[in-house]
């Protein structure tokens, strides 16, 4: 029994607004993807957002989008990213988004299980890597830290 | 990703060789070999010269082949069949194998049997995760290619690489036969029915784990381009099917 689990936040930039015609495909694999995420092993939650579709929009930034989600471990949210169909898709993300530069775009940290996160809680956690690089705070699936232990008596 | 070690003083230009495997105590003893190297070697260094060492041996080398060319665990039974020798003596390579890293022992029952009287697991050989790599003068390629890989997707300049590798690829000798050519670029590949080739092994695995939609980007815009080289694109396509323990790409038949 895990007593955290690994939050994820991603954002990226739309390359045209959603209804577009260009996202037609990234729009229809956003259901796919997401049914492809409630039957990986080690998928906990995602925060549905308005549309229902898992992305979030930025009310300042229409563009802007942003996901959330909880997974039991990094090796689950990595096995459902990188070794599904999902990888097809972040194969041909240049099409939808823009190139994000320097600025980081992906953040993981530990929560309690059980607890859910929120958007501005991630935000904040992109600031922080953004500013700190990979801490145990705020990481990538890059350079993982360990989830914290709890002192049990 | 942590960064690679920077020693500072190890900027020397590449104009000569400026060091020297130097033996220290005279052993002669290729067992054990007790080389320097000037002071700059790191012990990794060494565990991955003595782990490509262990391959000298013809034998060996044979039993690793097989091991690592398998689809799944091997047991020394196999090994000792399909290399000619003794069941001992090829447990004896493989555990020396084991020893050196390359490979890594799993315990299963061959037979499907469970419970009392299905007899003892047997003990089974699969390669290592471990990568190793020696370079005389020390290079740092893989610290290199993680630096243009980060830059190409910060950059957006994935567009480019894809075309790139597909240029590369299409450089492939015409006429060869789909097998030989992914085996040549260290693919492994498995047919997988009549229709579909699997590749099992990623040449860029290390990297491709770092930055997947690149890095399996450019694989797949290679594989693309060696088939479309060697005239194989009318017969096979290339295609991403991401899945745990294998290349990113699979081959369908058109």
């Amino acid at each position: 029994m895990t007593d955290f689990h690994l939050a994820q936040m991603n954002t990226a930039r739309l390359r045209a607004p959603m209804e577009d015609p260009s996202n037609r495909e990234f729009a229809e694999g956003l259901a796919l993807m997401n049914a492809l995420a409630d039957r990986s092993p080690g998928f906990v939650w995602r925060l549905a957002g308005e549309n229902g579709d898992g992305t979030i929009h930025a009310p300042a930034d229409p563009h802007r989008i942003y996901t959330l989600s909880v997974w039991a471990t990094p090796e689950h949210l990595r096995a459902y990213a990188y070794q599904s169909q999902h990888l097809e898709y972040l194969r041909r993300r240049r099409e939808w988004f823009h190139p994000h530069g320097p600025e980081a775009a992906l953040v993981l940290w530990w929560i309690p299980a059980g607890k859910v996160p929120t958007l501005r809680q991630a935000i904040s956690r992109l600031g922080r890597l953004q500013a700190d690089g990979p801490t145990p705070e705020a990481f990538t699936l890059r350079e993982i830290f360990p989830a914290p232990e709890l002192s049990r008596s | 990703m942590r960064w690679p070690r920077w020693d500072p003083t190890d900027d020397a230009p590449t104009r000569t060789p400026e060091f020297a495997w130097t033996s220290s105590g005279g052993s002669t003893s290729s067992d054990k070999p007790g080389w320097q190297y000037d002071g700059r070697v790191t012990t990794e260094d060494l565990h991955d010269l003595d782990a490509l060492a262990s391959l000298t041996d013809r034998v060996r080398r044979r039993a690793y082949r097989l091991v690592a060319d398998g689809t799944g665990p091997v047991g020394r039974d196999e090994v000792a069949e399909a290399l000619g020798v003794g069941r001992t003596l090829a447990a004896f390579h493989l555990d020396k194998l084991v020893a050196a890293g390359l490979l890594e022992v799993s315990y299963a029952r061959r037979s499907g049997r469970t419970g009392p009287g299905a007899g003892r697991p047997a003990k089974l050989y699969r390669p290592a995760a471990a990568e190793h790599a020696v370079s005389v003068p020390p290079r740092a390629y893989r610290s290199a290619a993680e630096l243009l890989a980060e830059a190409v997707e910060q950059a957006g300049a994935e567009g480019t690489l894809h075309q790139v590798a597909e240029k590369h690829g299409r450089r492939a000798p015409a006429g060869a036969d789909v097998t030989e050519l992914l085996t040549a670029q260290g693919y492994a590949p498995a047919a997988a029915g009549p229709e579909r080739i699997e590749l099992r092994n990623c040449p860029f695995h290390r990297l491709a784990e770092q930055f997947p939609p690149v890095i399996c980007g450019m694989n797949l815009a290679m594989v693309t381009g060696l088939l479309a080289g060697a005239g194989l694109d009318d017969e096979w396509e290339a295609g991403m099917d991401a899945a745990p323990g294998r290349c990113c790409v699979a081959l369908s038949k058109k």
